[in-house]
C-alpha cells in the first residue's frame, strides 16, 4: 500500500518500448487528483493511447511504476481484474459487444465482475442508459445503432461499474461530425459531476472548457503541462506552439 | 421479366440433365445384364415380423371375435387369446402349445439398425470431438509453450495420418489396453480425428474476433474464462458454424470407416445385406440415400441456425 494523499493516479518515470522497437513512452510522470479532469493532447503517434492503456495495464511497462487508488498496478503481483473494474475505459472504436443487446452490454460485467444480482444490474444499467440518452434502444443489437449511439452504450457500460476513474481515448474521433457534440456533452456533464477523468482528444474546445489540466505529449514524452489558459494562451515550448498552430 | 424467363429455362435444363443422367445409368445397367430388384429393398429397412401364438390349453377353437380366439377346454371353460392372424378354423382341436396363429409387428431392418448405429456413434463422437476441439483450440492460441506445443503435436499428428490407420491403432492398441468396447473405441477414434480439425476451426474463429472485444472486456475487469465464455466463444461460434457443420457432416461420413472394426453401422450393414441378397446396386444406392438424408438434414439445420443467429449482427 502506498499513501499518495489526494492523488488517485500516480505515474512515475514510465517507459514503454513495443516489441517492434518503437519507444512509445519515455520517462512519463503524471499525478492526477481525485475529481480532476486531465486532457492529453498531442500529435498522432506521440504515445497518448499507449500511456492511457498503461493505466489499466492493457499495456505493460518496461520500467517505472503506476499507482492507481493506492494500488501499484504495474506490480506483477497485483490482481488486475479487481482494480480494472474501478477504471472505466472508453475506446475510439466503441468495442461494444455485437452479440448482446444494449441492455445486456451494460449488464454483463456488472453481474460477472461486481457480482450484482440481475435485477440490480438491470436497474443500474437503465439508470446509465437514461443518462446517456438511449434507454429506448435497450433491446436493440449494436448493429442497428449509429456510431454515436454505440459510443453511448460503451460509456454507459463503463459507468455502470461505478468506476473511480474514467479514461477516454479519442472517444469522438470515429464519429460522424453530427454525433460528436452529443458525446462531448456527456463527457462535460461527467466532468461537472466531479468524475476523475483522463481524456485523450483532438477536440480543443472541449479541452479548454472541461479540463482542469492539459498535458501535451510528443514523441512519447510529456513536453508541457498546465491549465487550459497556460497551454492554449501562453505555450512555452516551440513544439507546443507549432502543434497549436497546426491544430487551431 | 426476361430475366425470370431465363431462370425458368435454366431450371428446366437442370431437370432435363438430371433425368438424362438417370436414364443413362439405367441404360448402362441394361448393358451389363443386371436384374434390378428394388422390391427386396424396403424389407431391409423395415420388415413385418411374425411371432407365433400358441394355445395355452387343450381344447376346441370355438370362435373368433375382436381379434380374440376363444378356446373351449374339455371342462367347458372358455379361454380368450389375442391373435391377429388365426390359422385354425373354428371347430379345430388343439393341444396346449399348438400354433393358433400369429401376430405381426414392424421391426427395423438391418439397414435402419445400421443407420441408427451410425447416428448414435456420430452424436457421441461429435460431443467428444467438440470438447477436444475447444480445449485444444484454446491451447493452441495460449501463450504457455507446454499447452501450445502439446496441442500443435496432437493436431499435426492427427492430420498427418490416415483415419483408417488411427482407427486400427485406437481399436487394437488403446482399445485393448483399456479394454474398450467396439463402440467406445470407434467413437473415441472418430472424435480424436475430427477434434483436430475442429480445433483448427475454433482457433481460426477465435482469432477472427477483433482484439477490441477482449480489451473492452479486460478493461471492465473480466477474467480470461469470463471473456472466453461470454464474449469470444459466442461470437466465434457464430462465425464458424458453417465450418463446424461441414466437419460434422464429414464425421458422419467418416464413421463408415468404422465398419473395419466390425461395428455394425450403416456401411457394414450394407455389406451384410449385399452378401445375402446379391443386389449390390440397389443396396448401395439405398445406403447412399440414407447417409444423404442425415447429412442434408444437418446441412439444413445449419442454414436454419445461421439465419436465426444472423439477426443480431
Ligand atoms: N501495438 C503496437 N505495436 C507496436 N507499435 C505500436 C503499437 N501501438 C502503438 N505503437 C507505436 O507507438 C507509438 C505511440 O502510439 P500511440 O500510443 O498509439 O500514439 P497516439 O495515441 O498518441 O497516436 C507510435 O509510433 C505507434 O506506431
Ligand atoms: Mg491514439
Amino acid at each position: 500500500m502506498n499513501d499518495n494523499g489526494d492523488y488517485i493516479i500516480v505515474a512515475e518515470q514510465v517507459n514503454k518500448t513495443y516489441p517492434n522497437g518503437v519507444k512509445a513512452l519515455r520517462d512519463v510522470s503524471l499525478g492526477v487528483k481525485k475529481g480532476e479532469v486531465v486532457v492529453i493532447v498531442g500529435a498522432s503517434g506521440s504515445g497518448k493511447t499507449t500511456f492511457l492503456r498503461t493505466i489499466n495495464q492493457l499495456e505493460t511497462v518496461d520500467s517505472g511504476r503506476i499507482i492507481v487508488d493506492n494500488v501499484e498496478i504495474t506490480d506483477p503481483k497485483t490482481n488486475l481484474t479487481k482494480i480494472r473494474a474501478d477504471i472505466g475505459m472508453v475506446f475510439q472504436h466503441f468495442n461494444v459487444f455485437p452479440h448482446l443487446t444494449v441492455l445486456e452490454n451494460v449488464m454483463l460485467a456488472q453481474t460477472l465482475v461486481r457480482k450484482r444480482k440481475k435485477e440490480e444490474a438491470k436497474q443500474i444499467a437503465m439508470e446509465f442508459l437514461t443518462k446517456v440518452g438511449i434507454e429506448d434502444k435497450k433491446e436493440e443489437y449494436p448493429t442497428n445503432l449509429s456510431g454515436g449511439q454505440k459510443q453511448r452504450v460503451a460509456i454507459a457500460r463503463a459507468l455502470a461499474m461505478h468506476p473511480k476513474i474514467m479514461l477516454f481515448d479519442e472517444a469522438t474521433s470515429a464519429l460522424d461530425p453530427e454525433m460528436v457534440g452529443g458525446i462531448l456533452d456527456i463527457m462535460k456533464q461527467l466532468a461537472k459531476e466531479g468524475k476523475t477523468m483522463i481524456v485523450v482528444t483532438h477536440e480543443m474546445g472541449f479541452a479548454r472548457e472541461a479540463a482542469d489540466r492539459i498535458v501535451y505529449m510528443d514523441s512519447g514524452k510529456i513536453i508541457e503541462m498546465g491549465t487550459p489558459e497556460e497551454i492554449f494562451d501562453h505555450p512555452k515550448t516551440d513544439r507546443l506552439k507549432q502543434f497549436l498552430s497546426q491544430i487551431l | 421479366m426476361n430475366r425470370k424467363k431465363n431462370t425458368l429455362f435454366w431450371n428446366l435444363a437442370f431437370f432435363a440433365v438430371i433425368i438424362g443422367i438417370g436414364f443413362f445409368i439405367y441404360r448402362a445397367s441394361l448393358k451389363i445384364n443386371y436384374t434390378w430388384n428394388w422390391r427386396a429393398v424396403p424389407s431391409y429397412l423395415v420388415y413385418k415380423a411374425q411371432h407365433e401364438i400358441d394355445s395355452p390349453v387343450n381344447g376346441v377353437v370355438e370362435g373368433f371375435k375382436d381379434g380374440e380366439l376363444s378356446v373351449k377346454t374339455i371342462k367347458g371353460k372358455v379361454i380368450y387369446v389375442k391373435v391377429e392372424h388365426p390359422i385354425l378354423k373354428i371347430g379345430a382341436v388343439v393341444n396346449a402349445g399348438d400354433e393358433l396363429g400369429y401376430n405381426a409387428s414392424y421391426k427395423p431392418g438391418p439397414l435402419l439398425m445400421g443407420l441408427y448405429m451410425t447416428i448414435k456413434i456420430s452424436v457421441v463422437s461429435i460431443v467428444i470431438a467438440l470438447a477436444i476441439g475447444l480445449i485444444t483450440g484454446l491451447m493452441r492460441i495460449s501463450e504457455n509453450p507446454l499447452l501450445k506445443n502439446l496441442s500443435t503435436v496432437y493436431i499435426e499428428l492427427v492430420r498427418g495420418t490416415p483415419l483408417l490407420v488411427q482407427i486400427f491403432i485406437v481399436y487394437f492398441f488403446i482399445g485393448t489396453l483399456f479394454n474398450m468396447t467396439r463402440f467406445i473405441a470407434g467413437a473415441f477414434a472418430l472424435a480424436v480425428f475430427e477434434g483436430a480439425y475442429i480445433a483448427e476451426i475454433i482457433r481460426a474463429g477465435i482469432q477472427s474476433i477483433p482484439k477490441g472485444q477482449t480489451e473492452a472486456s479486460l478493461a471492465l475487469g473480466m477474467n480470461y474464462f469470463q471473456i472466453m465464455r461470454h464474449i469470444i466463444i459466442p461470437q466465434a461460434f457464430k462465425r464458424v458454424l458453417p465450418a463446424l457443420a461441414g466437419q460434422f457432416i464429414s464425421l458422419i461420413k467418416d464413421s463408415s470407416l468404422l465398419s473395419v472394426i466390425s461395428l455394425t453401422e450403416l456401411t457394414k450393414a450394407g455389406r451384410e445385406v449385399v452378401a445375402s441378397t446379391f443386389s449390390p446396386f440397389e443396396v448401395w444406392f439405398t445406403v447412399a440415400a440414407l447417409y444423404f438424408v442425415v447429412t442434408y438434414g444437418l446441412s439444413l439445420l445449419d442454414r436454419y441456425l445461421e439465419r436465426r443467429l444472423a439477426g443480431d449482427e
